[in-house]
C-alpha cells in the first residue's frame, strides 16, 4: 500500500517560505492569492495488509520524526 | 574538565570547538563520533554546528536518532551538563532536551555576522563568570534560527529564568522575545544559536565566546 504524510507548518507559526512565495505569486499578477503555506509531501511505498495497525505505526512515525508538534501538523492519507 | 565533542555527518563546527577547548580552555577534550554510545561520566558535552545529515528533513531531526544521543540523554538526566551551538542546539529541541523549535529565519535569509547578545540569567554554570546584562560580541552563521516555543511555554521558561541570552537590539533572525540561547529546566542543558567557540580569542574579533567555557570551569 501506498501512504501520503502531508506535514504543513501550524496555523500559529509564521511561514516565511509560504510569505515570500505569495509575494512571487503576486508579481506573476495573481493578487487574488492572500495566503500560502508551504509543507512537505511525503511518499511511503508499505508492503503488508493490516491497514489498521499501519495506520497506527505510521501516526506514531509522523508525530515522532515526519513532523515537529511544536512547529508543525500533519495528515496521512492511505491509499 | 573533560570534553567530549560530538561529531555527526555533516558536522563543520567539530574542529573549531575541539581546538577552542585544547588549545585555548587548555582542557582535555576527545571527538566522540555518532555511532559511539560512551559518554564518561565525567565528561561536558559540546554538541558542535554544522549540518549534521545534511539538514534533511528538519534540522536536527536525524542525529536524534544517532546512538550517540542515547548517551547524551542518559548524562543530561544525570546532570552532566550539555552544551548544543547552532545545529547542536537544533539537535537538543528536536531530542526534547530542550523546549521549543528552531525555524526557518524571518527574511529567509543565510545570516552570518557577529552580533551582540545580552545575558539575560548570569546565574546558569554556563554564564557564572557574567553579570545580567552584560553584553557579549559573538557569531552567528545559520537560516534556521529562529525561536518558537507556546505562549504558556515562554510564560514557564522566562519565570525559570531558561532564558539565558537575547540579541540585544532585536533578533536578527525573528527570534520570539529575542532568544538568542536557552537551557533546560535543570540548568544544565544550554543551547545556543551564536557561536562562542568562533569567538574564543582577540585575533578572531572577539574573545567572549571564551566566558561561557571558562564559566563552566567555574562552576
Amino acid at each position: 500500500m501506498k501512504a501520503i504524510v502531508t506535514v504543513t507548518p501550524k496555523k500559529s507559526i509564521l511561514d516565511p517560505q509560504g510569505d515570500a512565495v505569495r509575494k512571487a505569486i503576486h508579481h506573476l499578477g495573481m493578487e487574488c492569492v492572500e495566503s500560502v503555506r508551504v509543507g512537505k509531501h511525503i511518499e511511503l511505498e508499505i508492503s503488508g495488509t493490516n491497514l489498521e495497525k499501519t495506520r497506527e505505526k505510521l501516526d506514531q512515525v509522523a508525530k515522532e520524526l515526519l513532523s515537529n508538534p511544536v512547529i508543525e501538523d500533519y495528515k496521512i492519507e492511505i491509499q | 574538565m573533560r570534553f567530549a565533542v560530538l561529531q555527526f555527518p555533516g558536522s563543520n563546527c567539530d574542529q573549531d570547538a575541539f581546538n577552542a577547548i585544547r588549545d585555548v580552555l587548555k582542557q582535555p577534550v576527545r571527538y566522540a563520533w555518532h555511532k559511539d554510545t560512551r559518554i564518561d561520566p565525567d565528561e561536558t558535552i559540546l554538541v558542535p554546528g554544522g549540518f549534521s545529515y545534511g539538514d534533511y528533513l528538519r534540522c536536527g531531526a536525524i542525529a536524534r536518532f544517532s546512538p550517540i544521543m542515547g548517551a547524551v540523554k542518559a548524562a543530561a538526566a544525570r546532570g552532566q551538563t550539555v552544551l548544543g551551538i547552532c545545529n547542536g542546539f537544533q539537535i537538543l529541541c528536536e531530542a526534547g532536551l530542550l523546549p521549543g523549535a528552531l525555524v526557518r529565519n524571518t527574511g529567509l535569509h543565510f545570516l552570518c555576522e557577529t552580533v551582540t547578545l545580552t545575558v539575560a540569567n548570569s546565574r546558569t554554570r554556563f554564564t557564572s563568570l557574567t553579570r545580567d546584562g552584560d553584553t557579549l560580541r559573538i557569531p552567528i552563521a545559520h537560516g534556521e534560527g529562529n525561536y518558537r516555543v507556546d505562549p504558556e511555554t515562554l510564560k514557564a521558561m522566562e519565570d525559570r529564568g531558561q532564558i539565558v541570552f537575547r540579541y540585544a537590539g532585536g533578533a536578527p533572525n525573528g527570534s520570539l522575545a529575542d532568544i538568542a540561547g536557552v537551557c533546560s529546566k535543570e540548568g544544565n542543558v544550554l543551547g545556543m544559536m551564536p557561536h562562542p567557540e568562533r569567538a574564543c580569542e582577540p585575533i578572531l574579533g572577539s574573545a567572549d565566546g571564551l566566558k561561557i567555557f571558562q564559566s563552566l570551569l567555574n562552576h
